[in-house]
């Protein structure tokens, strides 16, 4: 068990190694750092001096090192547009994107699972067909235009929802959340919907397939030629069955969802990490790119982990260890 | 037979409504097992016999459905019962065995586990009583060491185990009767007797009635008390084994005897009876074996036998017609 985390990893550093590359070469190829941080006016002296202190006289591998090595304790340097640390910036933004990531992935397993399950189990039913048809506008829709929609209806026309930020947050400690005032709560509603919709359709159709394809198998038969109720066969057997696949497709999808909260933070001017992201490509504002692409791979290394720790917890036969063919 | 018998199946008739037509799965099948009693049944592939087996323990795969007939259970009918009072028939009074033992358990639980939610279902015990029953189980089976087995997962068992485990699930909730599908077909040639061995023994020990499918005379040979031999849907002919294997009556099972090599007993290709078992969608009219048989006359292409009473067994052929005979 040890060893195959310590394994994981391992395998985690090349992936990690390889983004670290892409963050890096923006620093050298996209834009001009000394130009926007010194502004219009500026004597020589003061570029090389900029030139040398951001230490980009040194030699390209000096400084990929260099970033690698302060990248790993979370050091990114300094906000070219804000002139702020970025691990600040992102650390601040980060509570707004993690709280509303976590509610729309919440809302696409808690709805998105039953759906599933009820449209493998009664395929014909007028239920389901509304599920499916409903699955299909919001795998369709365009994100933005989900939010917009549910903007115009909840926010413009019944006034409902606020259409913009985050409503009144609480700080604890460096965190600051939403989830502790009306306010906060109300704000995030529409966000985590538009957010979350295509996976919660995504996560239904998975499971219902699934749920399809369990329910044909001969252990499925069987557990009902031995008379097992409905509830035993369809949940402890059938959706169990399912669990391996539907925890791999969740898991990319969490990552999807923190990754593509772009759209949806700026449809919302959500002041999450995406936002921040928006704001600074609009200015080539490196170090933050750079500093958001690499928590974004190790949100996705990380999520892959659990997803194989997961999967050894589900499937009894990946826990290769116990000795396979004991029984000739 | 003096016995009531256990089950008696009656003009039972099996329906596949399709796009194209209504087809006729099984028409007409009507046996009966005795308490105790081991039915065999063969026939080519297609003939119908995991569908009569499906219709018995009430899991037929929609669209198919019982049409006519009746099944009854100790003279209780169980063809039409409700879904639960039928789920609660199934294991408790009537056990299945399926085929292939690699895909019948379920991977993700302990054969134990699997045993205990079984024998919970049906009995009532407390979760001890159903573990130490579940481990005497997998004794009886033949699994060694049960005590430590029974927490394992069904991977780590071997084929031949598996159908042991898959053998004491069908059992453990200690059924009257039980449907056996061709239960060696996917095991090794040099495993399939041990387990027809030990189904037969723990049927004997306890009284257990047995539907056992097979394409393996020697089985039947070994093990039946009965066979019936099935054609297209239909039962071609019916008696004790000794019978229907010395001296078949129908023209059927006459080749299917004749076509079997003394060595190896399987019933795969039929090179004594020209010809091959018509489709569903296709089947002849009168007698269904009249486009193939030797013996066919006139009345075969027309009207369609019943089983016929022909001494020691029973055969759906004109041939022993008394009616026929006596004229
Ligand atoms: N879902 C279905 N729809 C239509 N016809 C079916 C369906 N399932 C089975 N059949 C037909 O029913 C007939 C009987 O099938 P069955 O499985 O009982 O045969 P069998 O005697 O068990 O053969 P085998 O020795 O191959 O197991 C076959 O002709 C088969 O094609
Ligand atoms: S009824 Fe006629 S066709 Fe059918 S088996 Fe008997 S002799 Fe042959
Ligand atoms: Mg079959």
């Amino acid at each position: 068990m040890f060893a195959f985390i310590v394994s994981r990893l391992l395998q985690a550093i090349p992936v990690m190694l390889v983004v670290a590359l892409i963050s890096f070469a923006m620093f050298a190829y996209v834009g001009d750092p000394v130009a926007i941080m010194l502004g219009q006016d500026f004597t020589e002296a003061q570029r090389a001096k900029l030139v040398q202190d951001l230490g980009l006289d040194q030699p390209f591998f000096v400084q990929f090192l260099k970033f690698v090595a302060n990248a790993a304790q979370g050091e990114f340097g300094l906000s070219y547009r804000l002139s702020r640390p970025v691990a600040e910036l992102i650390a601040e933004r980060a509570p707004a994107t993690l709280e509303l990531a976590f509610c729309a992935a919440g809302l696409a397993l808690v709805v998105g699972v039953p759906m599933g399950v009820y449209t493998g189990l009664y395929r014909n039913s007028w239920l389901s067909r509304l599920f499916l048809t409903f699955s299909l506008i919001g795998v369709s829709l365009p994100t933005f235009l989900i939010g917009i929609l549910l903007i115009l209806v909840f926010s413009v026309w019944l006034g409902w929802l606020p259409s913009f930020g985050r409503g009144e947050v609480v700080q604890l400690g460096w965190w600051s959340t939403g989830f502790l005032t009306w306010s906060g709560i109300k704000a995030l509603i529409l966000p985590s919907i538009t957010l979350g919709l295509f996976q919660l359709t995504l996560i239904m159709r998975l499971v219902r397939a699934e749920m399809l394809e369990v329910l044909r198998t001969d252990y499925i038969k069987f557990a009902r030629a031995r008379g097992l109720g409905n509830r035993a066969v369809h949940f402890g057997h059938a959706l169990k069955n399912t669990l391996v696949p539907v925890i791999t497709i969740a898991g990319l999808q969490l990552g999807a969802i923190i990754a593509f909260a772009i759209v949806t933070e700026t449809v919302f001017q959500w002041p999450g990490m995406g936002l921040l992201f928006i704001q600074s490509v609009g200015v080539a504002d490196i170090p933050v790119m750079a500093a958001y692409l690499m928590l974004i791979a190790a949100v996705f290394v990380t999520i892959n982990l659990v997803v194989d720790l997961l999967y050894y917890a589900v499937d009894p036969r990946l826990r290769v260890d116990r000795g396979v063919a004991r029984g000739h | 037979m003096s016995d009531a018998p256990l089950l008696e199946v009656k003009d039972l008739r099996v329906e596949f409504p399709t796009r194209r037509g209504t087809l006729v799965a099984l028409d007409g099948v009507s046996f009966s097992i005795a308490p105790g009693e081991v039915l065999g049944v063969v026939g080519e592939s297609g003939a119908g016999k995991s569908m009569t087996g499906a219709a018995i323990i009430g899991l037929l795969e929609p669209p198919g459905r019982i049409a006519g007939g009746e099944i009854r259970l100790n003279g209780r009918r169980i063809d039409n019962l409700p879904y639960e009072q039928m789920r609660r028939v199934r294991g408790r009074e009537i056990g299945a065995i399926f085929q292939d033992p690699l895909t019948t358990l379920n991977p993700l639980y302990t054969v134990g586990h699997q045993l205990i939610e079984t024998m919970r279902t049906h009995l009532d015990l407390s979760a001890a009583e159903a573990r130490a029953r579940a481990i005497s189980w997998l004794e009886m089976v033949g699994i060694p060491a049960a005590a430590q087995r029974v927490d394992s997962y069904p991977h780590e068992f071997s084929g031949g185990m598996r159908q042991r485990v898959v053998i004491a699930l069908a059992l453990c909730a200690e059924p009257k009767l039980v449907v056996a599908d061709e239960p060696t077909t996917a095991l090794d040639v040099s495993i399939q007797a041990q387990v027809i061995a030990l189904l037969k023994r723990l049927a004997r020990e306890k009284g257990t009635s047995m539907m056992l499918v097979t394409h393996d005379m020697g089985v039947i040979a070994e093990t039946a008390d009965r066979v019936a031999v099935m054609y297209a849907g239909r039962i071609a002919e019916i008696g004790p084994v000794r019978e229907v294997v010395k001296h078949p009556k129908h023209p059927y099972t006459a080749g299917l005897m004749a076509s079997i090599p003394p060595l190896d007993r399987k019933v795969e290709h039929l090179a004594q009876i020209e010809g091959a078992m018509p489709r569903l969608s296709a089947i002849p009219k009168g007698c269904a074996f009249n486009p193939r048989c030797p013996k066919v006359f006139d009345r075969c292409r027309h009207e369609r036998p019943d089983l016929m009473d022909t001494g020691a067994t029973h055969a759906a052929c004109w041939l022993y017609d008394k009616v026929e005979n006596y004229a």
